[in-house]
């Protein structure tokens, strides 16, 4: 079967950045802390991710201190917004050519 | 890629979209057990009130006389903390069994949302009593409590909105017959919990 992968977003190909993409669309804004605890993945995983989301502009980054422990925070960019968007269209797609 | 990975993919994407942004660690049972308490104080008060074996209307007491609304007024106060001990205790319970975490940023926003007029009523009854307007302190109670819960259904089960309002209505119901109080307030925080509780325990426990 040949699928048309045209619009198949390959940031998103991996799950752990698919997931935090989600995270980002259904909350304004996520601490580092509860993404790791909500998405069960190490810190070196979360943090290798992120940097990729955040070099494809995707996210923005806002680093505060609490208690002087680091709290690092995140949000979805209007690009993310509609790459995120795109990516859902994508994967309807999929499924109702599969369906013919 | 295989149909059934899409789905699940799109399942997983949802899944995640709605534990993320919902604190859904409230227990249906702690909502039953906090009922309970609520109906327990209010049998208590109206037994200090209105006597054990008295008449239709006919009172032992009114709701002006110091020793009595010292009574009243503790447990009051008795009910509230075990039912926020009992509440909070679930909530980590459950938390932990759902993995979630209990202090995360949806739960901060449930409680910020929830604060504002939990404070504000708190503070509202406070006064009425020191002004010795007790007539309305129940109604007082029931409303801003119904508006709490109405600001907080965002960020958990969505039933919660209905519980708010039913709550509203209660409290603006005791405001027109005076007197009755304390019907009102075990109808709202007793009875209504323990609805929504079996509610929430069925759909989602």
């Amino acid at each position: 079967m040949n699928l048309d992968l045209t619009q198949y977003n390959k940031v998103f190909e991996n799950k752990v950045r698919l997931q935090i993409m989600s995270v980002l669309m259904a909350n304004d804004e996520y601490d580092f802390n509860s993404l790791k605890s909500i998405l069960d993945v190490t810190d070196g995983n979360l943090a290798s991710n992120l940097k990729t989301l955040e070099k494809e502009k995707y996210i923005e980054v806002f680093k505060t201190f609490v208690d002087r422990k680091p709290n690092t925070r995140y949000r979805r960019t209007t690009e993310g917004e509609r790459a995120f968007e795109e990516h859902l269209k994508a994967l309807e797609k999929l499924i109702k050519q599969q369906y013919k | 890629m295989k149909q059934e990975d899409l789905v699940k993919e799109i399942a997983s994407i949802r899944n995640l979209m709605e534990k993320s942004s919902k604190f859904i660690s409230i227990s249906g049972i702690s909502s039953v057990l906090i009922g309970t308490y609520a109906l327990l104080g209010a049998a208590y008060a109206y037994y200090e009130v209105y006597g054990f074996d008295s008449q239709m209307g006919y009172r032992d007491h009114y709701v002006n006389e110091p020793l009595i609304i010292m009574k009243l007024l503790t447990t009051a106060i008795l009910v509230l903390i075990a039912s926020i001990f009992t509440g909070v205790y679930m909530a980590i319970k459950k938390a932990k069994a759902n993995r979630q975490n209990i202090w995360n940023t949806t739960s901060r926003a449930l409680l910020f949302a929830m604060a504002v007029p939990l404070c504000t009523g708190g503070l509202f009854a406070i006064i009425a009593i020191f002004k010795e307007n007790y007539a309305v302190v129940s109604s007082i109670l029931l409303i801003f409590y119904g508006l709490a819960l109405t600001a907080g259904s965002h960020y958990t089960f969505s039933e919660i909105k209905g519980l708010g309002i039913l709550e509203i209505v209660l409290g603006l119901l005791a405001l027109l017959f005076p007197g009755n109080g304390i019907i009102f307030w075990a109808l709202g925080f007793g009875v209504l919990h323990i609805i929504y509780g079996v509610i929430v325990h069925k759909k989602y426990e």
